[in-house]
This record gives structure tokens, C-alpha cells and sequence, in this order.
């Protein structure tokens, strides 16, 4: 039972720091790699490593299973959402240019909304995916 | 170079190994070493997203799904003497085909002179942002990158429909008590 | 030198050729249903590594623009097998559940004892 001990600990101080850089390879997926995809891997390897060593039921009252759920399709919804804001706008299906005063801002402002969309979309989904593999066999 | 034959030493022990839970490490230990691959090769976006996605999702949903099911493989019947023959004919006929193929790196190519030429040069001033790939994958072919969401939103979809509820086993402890 | 030079060249390329056909061998030779899994994905690896070693160019760097640096590797690959990797993952976890369901319902992931099952029935 010591390893436990350890483990427990370490892994408590740990998971911030995994958010953090999962949200620093969001944000910076302009200026380096990273990206949507990779941030959102991340952020559900969080979740992932808090339910392999606190237990499945602790980590769903963290992150309740209805809150995964809705956020699969919200991703896409922002995502298509966007496309569709260019078209109200007047001008063709997720051309970012028209978002804003400035062509140049207006793509700068449409990639990080699209990027948020598949944030959410693959969190949601590879966290939803890990609770009904561990849920099943019980 | 090393890498490539480490990779090939890994690929032999998965096809060898009867056991199941060897394998998915070792799997995990080829996603690894094929991002570090993908690293040496320049291309640092795919290595990230290759090693966690590789080495993270895949291994822990192997080894969720091993331990719902055994872990031993059973010894197959009949010597798989056809599948080593296609095999070893498709392997004879693609490095064939590799001669053709121009060499490693040099950079005058059809495939570098097009279209990458003009994502290289436009991009910082069209959209501002000095990460190629970010740029093409969501301004200039941001239409595919709608797609592959969608994919990954039907795959979770269809886990969940499969997944849902409580498995065989505990229905059948509720018909017994 | 004149017999090492196609080795230099085309290493790339023919240890690609060997992961693509031992992931071909390994889905249409095991019958353990996780292993034909393992090995789809180590099909689809050898895909990646395909597309993305002619897109580097020697004396290069990754594409991302920045100062001082004036040939970079081709990012157009990059995009594709970004999207092939994260659907690549989307069919093994699907395939993953199907197993799951196989078993429960048949006892077993073997595809010769399912097929004997099956036959009997």
C-alpha cells in the first residue's frame, strides 16, 4: 500500500500541469506544433489518468457523464456554426475573411474558433469512449 | 536509419508473440518509436498528435478491452502457409515498384514544386498565422477538417449505442437474484 | 558503393513495404480478433510513414515560418495524415466495442471457434 501512496500523490500534483499544456498547445498551435486535435487528445488523457487511479465513480463526479455527452456534438455545432455565421454574412460557406473588419483578423479570429470546436468534439469524444469501455464490465 | 530497423525489430515481435498483453505494449512501444520517426523526418505536428493518439488512447483502449476479454491467443489450426505466399508477393511487386520512386530528400520533385510552394509564401500574409500546417488544416482545406470532426463525432456515436448499459453479465446476476 | 546507393535511397521506402505487409500478414493470418486490430493499426502506420518520408526535403527544417530559415519540408502531407491518424483512432475504438459485443455474446474472440459455433447452431 505504500505505492499507492505515492502514486495518489504525485498524480494530484500532476494534472494541473497536464491542463496546462494541454491548453498551451491549444493557444499556441499558431506559433508551434499543436494544434485542435492534439489539445483535446490531452485534456481526455487527463481525465483518463484521474479515473485509472481514483476510481471511475470519483472521476465521474468530476467529470459527470452528461457533460461528456453534450460536448460531442457542441464541437461540431461551433464548428459548422462559424461556416454558417460567413454565409449570414454574405459571402461563401467558412470563408473566415468576411468575420471581422480585416481580412487578416477575420481568418486569425475563425481558425481559433474552429480550433476550439474540435477541442471540444475530441475531448468529449475519447473521454466518452474510456467511460463506456470501463463502465461495461461491471 | 537505427529507428527504421528498431521499428521493423518491434513489428516482428507483434506478429510473434501469442501474448496479448505483450503485444499491445509492444504496439505502444511501435507507436513510440514511429513518432520519434516521424520527428527526425521534419514533420513535428504529426509526431505530437502520432504519439499521443498512438501511444495514449490506442494502448489504454487495448488494454481496457483486454481486460473484458482473455488475454492468451490460441495457437492457430493450420499452417498459414497462403497468407505468407500473398505476402511475401505483394512485398516482391511493391519493392519493384520502389525503383521508380525518386530518392530520399531531394527537393525538386513534382510534388514540391506546385502547390506547397504558394501555402509556403501566402500564408503569414493571408491568414497570420506562421504554423503551416495549423493554416492549411483550418483555413485553406478547413472544408476536410469539418469532415474528419464529423468522423470523430459518428465514431462516438456509434461506441456509445454500442457500449450503453450495463454488459451481459450483470443482467445476468439481476435474472438470478 | 554503386550496390549501397539503391539501399540509401529507398531504406524508407522498403522498411515501410515490410511493416505494411507484416500488418497485412498479421490481419488476414491470426484468427484472435485484438491482434487483427493490432495489426489494421500497424497497417495504417506504415501508411503514414508512406506518405510523409517524400515530403522531407535534406537541409530543411519542420514548416513553420520563421526567420532566417529558407527551405522547408513540404506540409501538405502533414495535413492529410493529421486527419488519418485521429480517423484511424475513431475505427479501432469502434472496432474495440464490436469486440467487446462479440464476446459477450459468443464467449470467445477466436474467429475458428466462432465459425464452429456458428455452423452448429
Amino acid at each position: 500500500m505504500k505505492f499507492d501512496v505515492v502514486l495518489r500523490v504525485v498524480i494530484k500534483m500532476l494534472l494541473p500541469f497536464i491542463l496546462v499544456f494541454g491548453l498551451y498547445v491549444q493557444f499556441h498551435g499558431d506559433y508551434g506544433p499543436g494544434g485542435g486535435f492534439q489539445a483535446g487528445v490531452i485534456t481526455a488523457a487527463m481525465v483518463i489518468l484521474y479515473a485509472i487511479i481514483f476510481g471511475l465513480a470519483a472521476a465521474q463526479r468530476v467529470v459527470p457523464p452528461l457533460l461528456v455527452e453534450i460536448m460531442i456534438p457542441l464541437g461540431v455545432l461551433i464548428f459548422a456554426g462559424v461556416g454558417v455565421a460567413a454565409v449570414l454574412l454574405g459571402s461563401d460557406y467558412l470563408n473566415y475573411s468576411v468575420l471581422l473588419h480585416d481580412p487578416v483578423h477575420g481568418q486569425e479570429l475563425g481558425i481559433m474558433l474552429v480550433e476550439i470546436g474540435v477541442l471540444v468534439t475530441v475531448a468529449g469524444t475519447m473521454t466518452a469512449i474510456f467511460y463506456a469501455f470501463a463502465g461495461r464490465g461491471r | 536509419m537505427v529507428l527504421l530497423t528498431l521499428l521493423a525489430a518491434v513489428t516482428v515481435g507483434v506478429v510473434r508473440l501469442r501474448n496479448l498483453f505483450a503485444v499491445v505494449i509492444l504496439a505502444g512501444a511501435y507507436s513510440f518509436l514511429m513518432a520519434s520517426v516521424l520527428l527526425v523526418l521534419d514533420a513535428v505536428d504529426v509526431a505530437m498528435t502520432e504519439a499521443s493518439v498512438g501511444a495514449g488512447i490506442s494502448t489504454v483502449l487495448l488494454l481496457g478491452v483486454l481486460a473484458l476479454t482473455k488475454t492468451e491467443e490460441t495457437r492457430p489450426a493450420h499452417t498459414p502457409l497462403l497468407p505468407l505466399f500473398v505476402a511475401a508477393v505483394t512485398a516482391a511487386v511493391l519493392v519493384y515498384g520502389t525503383y521508380g520512386l525518386p530518392s530520399f530528400g531531394v527537393a525538386d520533385t513534382p510534388m514540391h514544386l506546385h502547390v506547397a510552394p504558394y501555402y509556403l509564401e501566402k500564408s503569414i500574409e493571408q491568414t497570420g498565422v506562421p504554423n503551416v500546417v495549423t493554416s492549411v488544416l483550418t483555413s485553406y482545406r478547413g472544408y476536410d477538417t469539418l469532415g474528419e470532426t464529423t468522423v470523430i463525432f459518428t465514431a462516438g456515436i456509434g461506441v456509445l449505442m454500442l457500449l450503453r448499459g450495463r454488459g451481459r453479465r450483470a443482467r445476468k446476476k439481476d435474472d438470478a437474484s | 558503393m554503386e550496390l549501397l546507393e539503391p539501399i540509401l535511397h529507398h531504406y524508407n521506402h522498403w522498411i515501410t513495404i515490410f511493416l505494411m505487409v507484416s500488418g497485412l500478414y498479421i490481419v488476414v493470418a491470426r484468427g484472435n480478433m485484438v491482434k487483427k486490430l493490432v495489426g489494421l493499426s500497424l497497417f495504417q502506420t506504415s501508411v503514414y510513414l508512406l506518405y510523409i518520408s517524400p515530403g522531407k526535403i535534406l537541409g530543411g527544417t519542420p514548416p513553420i515560418l520563421a526567420e532566417g530559415y529558407s527551405v522547408y519540408s513540404n506540409p501538405l502531407p502533414h495535413v492529410l495524415i493529421l486527419t488519418a491518424i485521429v480517423v484511424g483512432v475513431a475505427t479501432l475504438a469502434l472496432g474495440l466495442a464490436l469486440v467487446v459485443r462479440i464476446n459477450e455474446e459468443f464467449g470467445t474472440i477466436e474467429e475458428d471457434e466462432i465459425f464452429q459455433m456458428i455452423s452448429e447452431e
